[in-house]
């Protein structure tokens, strides 16, 4: 088989178009990371375990490890660096920093995600706990998290 | 990632007809739905090269979910009114998320919301199909026993036609299944059971979210006005090689009526009908300890109820 090449591939990100050549098959991860040039969305196990590359595809939750980027066409995608408004974060983000919900940072990007998504639609999980048990913290021992995730959405 | 993505081609058909028809190039591309088992090989650098065919492309693939009216049986449900629902029909790419925000079928079909939500996590479910669990085949699939316990169907469709296959006689050994490599699963087909019908599921892994099944029973038991057994399924995943309907047991169980000693004759039944595998998650004697403690949990509580 010839080596296939890339395709042209569109899709609109945190509110821009984007288009660009990408092969279908790339990891959507990947793709928003290297072509679009948005690196908040991080890379933990890269096997769908570990939430660190959640991102909103459609606004529902995905693992953008999981999602080849040809899937991705035609579609709205939401990434951390699209949940602040007119240079002021989210209300998720502040409380986060207010209640020390992140202390690396590598799983927050995704946290922060999942817990956006939850606030925005609590029917979608049995409880807090069931909506972000697809994302590992090593530093928080997710108490914080927890806090952080109540504060914000008691606003 | 760890694969040369070069050694890969996507073909992202806009119709079901186009679909079909490449299906019949050797060698047969090979379905992607959502990727939740595709992309982990493909990450690890095991997936097979070759041409995969994007089922995202094709709308008739993507029907919301539909519930059908059944035959109305004026004993059960009066006479007059609305006919009861009939069948609920999943289509290729309905995920388990579709599933779980789905008032009717949560009512009509209890056990598939509970296993939904017990596979992976949020982000997996608003991508992974109940096709896509069925055709990956694994013994420790999650949506497939309480699907075989409703007594399923999959519709095949090729480019020759469609056909429907009980769902119970689609798997005959490890990842060995019914469709042939022309055939994709365009639809999954589930009778709503008897008014009155029990169901049971339990899925028995490390963690309660992301973990595999080291035993899991989906049942179901339609019982009549003197408690006799009408009909019973009883599905185990991760016990055998693959999704297990075990039948022998069923059919000892079926004409008598529910009470103790019944249930004693089903746990030996089940004891030397299973052959457990021994694998990384567990042992075959825990698997065998256990598939028999959740039969006995099943048919204990619906005796109490
Ligand atoms: C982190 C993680 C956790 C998981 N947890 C669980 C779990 O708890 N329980 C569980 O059972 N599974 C689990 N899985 C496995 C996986 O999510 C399921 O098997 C899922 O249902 C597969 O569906 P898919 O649409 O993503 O399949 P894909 O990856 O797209 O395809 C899977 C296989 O099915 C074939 N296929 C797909 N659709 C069709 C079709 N319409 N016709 C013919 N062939 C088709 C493909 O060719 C491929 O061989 C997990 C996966 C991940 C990554
Ligand atoms: S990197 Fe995607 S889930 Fe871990
Ligand atoms: S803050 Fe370090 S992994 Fe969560």
């Amino acid at each position: 088989m010839s080596a296939p090449a890339e395709e042209k591939s569109s899709f609109v990100i945190n509110g821009k178009s984007w288009s660009g050549a990408v092969h279908p098959l790339k990891r959507l991860l990947d793709t928003i990371r290297e072509d679009v040039g948005l690196t908040g969305t991080k890379e933990g196990c890269g096997e769908g375990e570990c939430g660190a590359c959640t991102v909103f595809l459609d606004g529902q939750v995905v693992m953008s490890c999981m999602v080849p980027t040809c899937q991705a066409e035609g579609k709205q995608i939401t990434t951390i660096e699209g949940l602040a408004e007119n240079g002021r974060l989210h209300p998720m983000q502040e409380s986060f920093a207010q209640e020390g919900g992140a202390q690396c940072g590598i799983c927050t990007p995704g946290m922060i995600m999942a817990a956006v998504a939850y606030a925005r639609d609590p029917g979608s999980a049995e409880d807090m706990r069931e909506a972000l048990a697809g994302n590992l913290c090593r530093c928080t021992g997710y108490i914080r998290i927890f806090e952080a995730v109540k504060k914000a959405m008691a606003k | 990632m760890k694969s040369s993505i070069a050694d890969f081609a996507v073909i992202s058909p806009r119709t079901l007809a186009e679909a079909l028809a490449s299906l019949r190039q050797t060698p047969p591309p090979v379905p992607l739905a959502g990727g939740t088992d595709i992309m982990v090989l493909l990450n690890a650098g095991q997936l097979e090269p070759g041409v995969y065919l994007n089922l995202y492309s094709v709308p008739e693939l993507r029907r919301p979910i539909e519930v059908s009216a059944g035959v109305r049986d004026a004993g059960t449900w009066g006479a007059g009114g609305a006919d009861p629902p009939g069948e609920v029909r999943l289509s290729a790419l309905t995920t388990y998320a579709d599933v779980r925000r789905h008032a009717e079928v949560r009512r009509l079909l209890p056990m598939l919301p509970l296993a939904a939500r017990e596979i992976g996590a949020v982000q997996i479910q608003s991508r992974a199909t109940w096709a896509g669990n069925i055709a990956n085949a694994s013994p420790a699939a999650d949506g497939v026993p309480p699907l075989m316990a409703y007594d399923a169907t999959v519709e095949l469709s090729s480019a020759a036609g469609v056909r429907q296959v009980a769902l119970s006689e689609f798997y005959s050994g490890y990842k060995q299944t019914a469709r042939r490599p022309d055939e994709l699963i365009t639809g999954i087909r589930i009778p709503v059971p008897a008014p009155g019908s029990i169901d049971y599921f339990r899925k028995v892994g490390t963690r309660k979210f992301q973990a595999i099944s080291k035993v899991l029973l989906a049942g179901l038991v339609e019982l009549g006005g003197s408690r006799e057994i009408r009909k019973i399924r009883l599905v185990f995943a991760s016990v055998m090689p693959f999704t297990y309907r075990a039948r022998k047991t069923e059919s000892v169980l079926e004409g008598r009526r529910l009470e103790p000693g019944a249930v004693s004759l089903a746990v030996e039944t089940l004891r030397t009908e299973l052959k457990p595998i021994d694998d990384i998650r567990s042992t075959a004697r825990y698997r065998l300890k256990v598939a028999c403690n959740l039969l006995e949990e099943f048919l204990g509580t619906t005796m109490g109820c």
